[in-house]
């Protein structure tokens, strides 16, 4: 099989190239992750994040023949030839498939993704009914990749004003919980051109989520119940 | 590079590694507004935590009437009667009060009709000390570990703790004294050593699963802080009991939780038998995982597997129905989809057990304090350091953890070091002068890895090493096998010392932070297989068929392996702190 991976190492090489490699004896079944350990098997100066393997930590988004996912849970065999294998775009390359994740790890800290309470703390759990609980499933799954807002292009373009897809889908996770008090402050912290609305409905967020979650919705969500608190 | 060029930061706590554990020790510390330094070789959520799914064991009650001293005797006799009984008394009294704080924090728990925490059956669980199936688990679908982990790593953002992201933690830094005075690190991102300072330092680095080749754990999952420990002087505990879990995906390792067993999903052989009913006819598929492991070992064995190689049995769930697979079990459906290649919905997993948990590593007590025998006591506490979660062994899992019960240690005593510390920041208000020989002995780790020339692969060496761990120390045991195991492992440790790194670059080089690793592998493989080899008896996870009986009178004792090789032990804790305690008896389920 003919992989084209994206490879740069900042103190040797003045841009990034393509660099190809090709490799046979797959087993069926394999990931591309597993290629990409073969690879670095002969050549360890490749440098990738990668961690469980099974598509729950969220450390090896990628993008793979244009498109981001997780290398992990990325069959070879749904892949044509060559497969090129770069970083996700529109964030700062390190090295390699390395991007820095700052800007999107700031802006999920930006929306105060914690659940707050303003009422005195019983003693026991906080009650919710299975129905409520139901409205965060599809919510809670996210596990950080990136995936999603490094394939948005608002986020490329307004990486520092833009929320995100990622962010604004964890804000909805705390506005749609039962148990949490800070409606109009997580609200008011979105208002504005860029936080919430710089989002177009372009999907490409949910299009790619390797955990089929869709933050175009939550977004819709927000939208709907900052609209509902105005009037 | 000199010591003196590195930079220095301090802290009051200097916290390693950032999954449950850290983070949960992290907040209680925040909280209480000690200036908070968590090291992490990845983001936080990345950590190991995150791929936990069943759940966490507290008698709630939610479901069936509970207790938490049912939830201690069924954890001392999970344990084969090696843990102790103080901190199991410790850890399911306070588990009650943890989950509601969890829960207060934001997890999001699956919910009973009357708005209380969802619980489901686990192994290992009984009422009444021993009588029918409790249900004790509290679960969140089957991604517990990630709602917990994401609530932690979020009320750690909204308390301010300082993260060093994708900083991998060298060596310790000492005084002369004995006092642990934080760690030498090295930043991925730019290579660059860092001295943290900081007036304790607590390890939570996760346990050594990828000791073994067929494993459910993370890459990640290398043994850093037990390693640490060891090169730092003190000795590891109890390293012979490694828990192979019964649900691996077959050939591949991904966990399948026990949840799926808990939730009335039943194990099967070639001939369609519902076979745990000849090896536990009480508690047939929820048995300890010890007892089910071994089980699918023997029918695999004795020919009854499935598959063109007879290689492993079947989890079948398809008679719970879609909606309470949906429901209660999404994610193990989407594994088995993406891994195994079958909907669990219409046709049953092939799993086989799989090496899955670290009962040993770092001696700790009930507050987190890492203690070791010294001239006063066998458990004297080292100054300024502590060690919770799985690299911790304090040891309330003893010879075979229960399902459950990981999720709820790291939360217990995540919160309980948390305290500890902040009770000893009270009274070790400066910093400490750390020996400025322990940086040139860190750096001297790292420069090892600058030789060029020819040498063995890292990877080549790690593949050798988790093949022969799987070999020689698996679910069952022999001293022939073990002695073999041991020469085998010795003589890779050597080779280790002659491996070369190709890339020598900086910034983000993963091989070199892979060569760190394979030492800390090495390092504890060889003290696994040494204690296994040492131990004559069966015992929960270790199972001697050389020595098929538990013998409480000569081995219900805790091993402590040294670097030097040396092997003591000492007694298990068997004084329970305000009840009873609980006698060895036989273990049947």
């Amino acid at each position: 099989m003919r992989f084209l991976i994206h490879r740069y190492n900042p103190e040797i090489d003045k841009k990034p190239h393509m660099q190809e490699y090709t490799l046979d004896g797959f087993h069926s079944g394999d990931m591309l992750l597993d290629a990409l350990f073969r690879i670095k098997e002969e050549d360890d100066s490749l440098s990738f994040r990668r961690s469980c393997g099974e598509g729950v930590c969220g450390s090896d988004a990628m993008n793979i023949n244009g498109r981001n996912g997780l290398a992990c849970i990325t069959p070879l065999k749904s892949l044509k030839e060559p497969v090129e294998v770069r970083p996700v775009p529109g964030l700062p390359i390190v090295r390699d498939l390395v991007v820095d994740m700052r800007q999107f790890y700031h802006q999920y800290r930006s929306v105060k993704p914690w659940l707050t309470v303003h009422d005195p703390e019983p003693e026991t759990e906080y009650l919710q009914t299975p129905e409520q609980r139901d409205q965060l499933d599809g919510l809670y799954e996210c596990i950080l990749c990136g995936a999603c807002s490094t394939a948005c292009p608002s986020f490329w373009w307004n990486p520092d004003k833009f929320r995100g897809p990622a962010a604004l889908l964890q804000s909805w996770r705390f506005l749609a919980d039962s148990r949490d008090q800070a409606t109009a402050e997580r609200l008011e912290e979105l208002e504005g051109a860029y936080r919430l609305f710089r989002c177009h409905s372009i999907m490409n967020c949910m299009d790619v989520c390797p955990k089929g979650l869709n933050p175009t919705k939550a977004i819709g969500n927000i939208k709907k119940m900052m609209l509902k608190h105005l009037v | 590079m000199s010591a003196l060029n590195i930079e220095r930061r301090q802290f009051d706590t200097l916290v390693i590694g950032a999954g449950g554990g850290g983070l949960r020790a992290a907040l209680q510390m925040a909280e209480a507004e000690a200036n908070v330094a968590v090291v992490s070789k990845v983001f936080p959520t990345r950590s190991h935590t995150v791929a936990a799914q069943g759940g966490m064991n507290a008698a709630l009650g939610n479901v069936m009437p509970d207790n938490w001293h049912w939830h201690m005797y069924d954890t001392v006799k999970g344990s084969d009667y090696l843990g102790d009984q103080d901190a199991i008394e410790y850890m399911c009294r306070a588990a009650s009060h943890l989950v509601v704080e969890l829960e207060h924090a934001g997890v999001p728990f699956s919910r009973l009709a009357n708005g209380k925490i969802y619980q489901r059956a686990f192994g290992g669980q009984s009422r009444d000390f021993g009588g029918e199936q409790a249900a004790r688990t509290c679960a969140a679908a089957d991604r517990t570990g990630h709602a917990i982990l994401h609530a932690l790593y979020q009320q750690n953002i909204r308390a301010k703790t300082h993260f060093f992201d994708e900083y991998f933690a060298i060596d310790l830094l000492k005084d002369d004294d004995g006092y642990i005075l934080g760690a030498v690190v090295l930043c991925i991102e730019t290579g660059e050593p860092l001295i943290i300072e900081a007036k304790t330092t607590l390890l939570a680095t996760g346990g050594v699963g990828q000791l073994f080749r067929t494993n459910t754990n993370a890459r990640i999952n290398t043994g850093d802080g037990i390693a640490m420990a060891l090169r730092a002087g003190i000795p590891v505990q109890d390293m012979e009991f490694f828990q192979f879990h019964p649900t691996g995906i077959a050939g591949k390792g991904m966990l399948i939780t026990e949840g799926v067993r808990g939730e009335g999903g039943y194990l099967t052989n070639k001939n369609g038998e519902r076979f745990m009913e000849r090896y536990a006819p009480h508690a047939k598929d929820l048995a300890s995982r010890d007892v089910v492991s071994r089980a699918i070992a023997i029918e695999v064995r004795e020919g009854r597997g499935c598959g063109l190689n007879a290689d492993h049995v079947m989890l079948k769930l398809d008679h719970l129905g879609p909606d309470v697979i949906k429901k209660r079990l999404p994610g193990i459906r989407d594994m088995a989809m993406t891994f195994a290649h079958v909907d669990p919905i219409e046709t049953a997993i092939p799993v086989f057990p799989t090496a899955h948990y670290t009962m040993g590593g770092i001696p700790a007590n009930r507050y987190g304090q890492v203690v070791v025998p010294l001239a006063q006591s066998a458990e004297e506490p080292i100054p300024g350091l502590y060690a919770v979660g799985e690299c911790a062994c304090v040891s309330v899992h003893g010879a075979n953890r229960l399902g459950g019960n990981s999720l709820l240690d790291i939360v217990v005593f995540g919160r309980a070091a948390g305290n500890h510390v902040i009770e000893y920041l009270k009274e070790n208000r400066y910093h400490r002068p750390f020996n400025e020989s322990m940086v040139e002995e860190a750096m001297k780790r790292i420069g090892h890895w600058q030789k060029t020339g020819d040498g063995e692969s890292v990877d080549g060496l790690r593949d050798e090493l988790q093949k022969a761990m799987e070999q020689y120390c698996g679910v069952f045991r022999t001293r022939d096998i073990l002695s073999e195991g041991v020469e085998k492992v010795r003589g890779l440790v050597a080779r280790t010392k002659d491996a070369r790194l190709k890339d020598q670059s900086k910034v983000f080089n993963t091989a070199r932070i892979e060569a760190l690793e394979l030492e800390n592998l090495m390092g504890l493989g060889l003290a696994t297989v040494e204690c296994a080899l040492a131990r004559e008896e069966s015992r929960g996870a270790h199972s001697r068929v050389d020595y098929p009986e538990r013998d409480d009178e000569h081995w219900m004792k805790h091993s402590l392996y040294h670097t030097d090789g040396r092997i003591e032990y000492k007694p298990v804790r068997t004084k329970p702190m305000t009840v009873d305690s609980f006698p060895p008896k036989p273990r049947v389920y």
